[in-house]
C-alpha cells in the first residue's frame, strides 16, 4: 500500500516509544501495533479516543464535525500504520503522532470549510454524558462548558490549538510542540496568549449584547 | 502551568478556575464512533453444508455487509480485507441482522450492503445481478444491458469476479449464452453446486443451448423467457417452443417476459 497523505507528519514524533510521564499506556499500544495492526489497532483507539474526540471537539466547535474529523484522523492513521516497516512502527510515539494527524485533519478541514454548508451547532448538540458526576455537577460544567467552548472558537486559530492541546487535552508543551510543528517556546506564548484572550472575551463576554462563538 | 499561565490578570484562583474549566471540557468519544471507522468480522454458516463453500467469513461496517469470502484462514481474510479496503478489522460478537437468513435463503430481504469504494459501472453490474431470484440464471450479456453498457460482456465478468459480497450479490446466477455456467470467484464447482442446490436445472440448460435454444416460449401466451424464468418453467410440455434468440422469437409474434425480461 502506497501512503501519501498531507495530513501524515512529516517527519513522525520518533523516540522512546511511549512518554512514561504523560503518556503510561504508549508502549503497551506500540507494542500491541508491531504484534497486530488490527488488535493494536484497537489498542490505539481504546488509548486516545477521548484525546482525538475531545480535541477535534474542542478545535471545530461540532459534536458531528467532531465526529468526522476523528474518523478521520484514525482512519488515516491506520492506513499510515499498514504501509510502515516494523521499525517505524516500533519507534512512534502514538499520542504526539496521532493528535498530529488530528490536528492537520484538522486545519485542512478549515481551509475547505467554505465549501460546505453549516452544521449545527455545539450548543444545539447534546453533551457528553459523564456516568461519573452527579446531575447538578453535570448541569453546572455544562453552563460554564458551553460559554468556554464558544469563547474558545473565538481565538485565533494556533492558540486555539495550543490551548486546547495544553489544557483539555492535557498534553505536555514537549508534545504539542510536535503535533503543531511549533518551537516550545511559540506554544508556551501562544497558551499564555490564548488563556489572556479567552479572560478578556469572558468579561466582554458578560455584558449584554455580546456573543461568544461567532467568528 | 502557573509558569505559563501567569498573565497576572484578577487572581491565581480565577486561573486555576479557568484551566480547570478547560480541563472539563473533555469528552469521551461516542460509543458508534468506532464503528464509523473499523469494520467488524464474523465467521457464519454458508449455504451448502459440504464442499467449497463452508466457512463463510463476514465483514461489515456500520453502513452493512462489505466483503464476503470463503475458505480462508482468519489471517488471510483480514489481509485481503485489509488489502481491499484499507479500514480496520474487529471482531464482532453477533453477525448483523439478517445476514444468516440471506446466505441461508439465497435472498438479501432487508440486509443491507456496503458497496462504497466499487467503480459505477462495477457497482451497475452488482445491483443487475442482485436482481436475479434464487433458482433463476441470467447471460452475462443480460447484465451488461441492465447495467446500462450492452456491449461491455466481458467486462461484466471481470466485475462479478470482483464482487465483493458473492453469495449475497448472487453472481453465480450470472451464466454463459451457451448453456455453460462460466467462472466464478470461488470456482466453477462451487457455482455448479449453489445452483444445483437453488433447483437450477444445469443439464436441461446446457441440453437446450447445444440445440441452439437459448429461450423458451408459451405458444398459448405468445410470451418467451429465459429458460429458467418461473414462468418458462410452467409452460406445458406440449405448448412449449424454443428460439435462437429474441429476434426469432419477436418475427415468430412474441414478445419478451415482463418478469425475466430476454434480451
Amino acid at each position: 500500500m502506497t501512503v501519501t497523505d498531507e495530513a501524515l507528519p512529516r517527519s513522525p514524533a520518533a523516540g522512546p516509544a511511549g512518554d512514561p510521564v504523560g503518556d503510561p499506556v504508549g508502549a503497551e499500544v506500540v507494542a500491541a501495533l508491531v504484534r497486530d495492526l488490527d488488535v493494536g489497532f484497537a489498542a490505539l483507539y481504546e488509548a486516545y479516543r477521548g484525546a482525538v474526540f475531545s480535541t477535534a471537539l474542542r478545535l471545530c466547535g461540532r459534536w458531528a464535525e467532531a465526529e468526522d474529523l476523528s474518523a478521520e484522523a484514525f482512519l488515516r492513521a491506520y492506513r499510515a500504520l499498514a504501509g510502515y516497516a516494523p521499525g517505524r512502527v516500533a519507534a512512534l510515539r502514538p499520542r504526539p503522532w496521532l493528535l498530529t494527524i488530528l490536528a492537520n485533519v484538522w486545519r485542512n478541514s478549515l481551509r475547505s470549510a467554505a465549501r460546505r454548508p453549516a452544521a449545527a451547532p455545539l450548543e444545539d448538540a447534546p453533551d457528553p454524558p459523564d456516568p461519573g458526576e452527579g446531575v447538578e455537577d453535570v448541569a453546572a460544567r455544562r453552563e460554564t462548558g458551553r460559554e468556554l467552548a464558544a469563547l474558545l472558537a473565538a481565538l485565533p486559530e494556533m492558540q486555539r490549538a495550543a490551548v486546547v492541546l495544553r489544557h483539555v487535552t492535557d498534553l505536555p508543551v514537549a508534545e504539542i510542540a510536535a503535533v503543531l510543528d511549533l518551537p516550545e517556546g511559540t506554544v508556551k506564548s501562544h497558551i499564555s496568549r490564548g488563556l489572556a484572550r479567552l479572560r478578556e472575551l469572558r468579561a466582554a463576554g458578560r455584558d449584554p449584547g455580546q456573543k461568544g462563538g461567532v467568528r | 502551568m502557573s509558569g505559563i499561565d501567569s498573565g497576572g490578570i484578577g487572581p491565581g484562583g480565577a486561573a486555576d478556575r479557568l484551566e480547570a474549566e478547560l480541563a472539563g471540557l473533555a469528552a469521551d468519544a461516542p460509543p458508534a464512533l468506532l464503528d464509523r471507522i473499523a469494520a467488524r468480522r464474523v465467521h457464519v454458516a454458508g449455504p451448502l453444508e459440504e464442499g467449497p463453500l463452508v466457512g463463510v467469513q463476514v465483514a461489515f461496517t456500520d453502513r452493512g455487509v462489505a466483503y464476503l469470502r470463503v475458505g480462508m484462514g482468519e489471517r488471510e481474510f483480514a489481509e485481503a480485507f485489509r488489502a481491499r479496503f484499507a479500514r480496520p478489522l474487529l471482531p464482532a460478537a453477533r453477525p448483523p441482522a439478517g445476514l444468516v437468513p440471506a446466505l441461508r435463503t439465497g435472498r438479501l430481504g432487508g440486509l443491507a450492503l456496503d458497496l462504497r469504494g466499487l467503480g459505477d459501472f462495477e457497482a451497475a453490474v452488482l445491483r443487475a445481478a442482485a436482481q436475479i431470484p434464487r433458482g433463476q440464471t441470467r447471460p452475462y450479456a443480460w447484465v451488461a444491458r441492465r447495467a446500462g453498457r450492452p456491449k461491455a460482456v466481458r467486462a461484466v465478468g471481470s466485475a462479478l469476479g470482483r464482487n465483493p459480497v458473492p453469495l449475497l450479490i448472487p453472481c453465480h446466477r450470472v451464466t454463459r449464452s451457451d448453456g455453460s455456467l462460466g467462472g466464478y470467484v470461488f470456482g466453477a464447482d462451487a457455482k455448479e453446486r449453489l445452483l444445483r442446490a437453488e433447483d437450477v436445472d444445469v443439464d436441461a440448460v446446457a441440453e437446450l443451448a447445444r440445440r441452439g435454444v437459448r429461450l423458451v416460449g408459451s405458444d398459448t401466451t405468445g410470451v418467451v423467457c429465459y429458460p429458467t424464468c418461473g414462468d418458462a418453467r410452467r409452460i406445458a410440455p406440449g405448448h412449449r417452443r424454443g428460439f435462437r434468440d429474441l429476434a426469432a422469437a419477436r418475427a415468430a409474434g412474441y414478445r419478451p417476459c415482463e418478469h425475466c425480461r430476454p434480451a
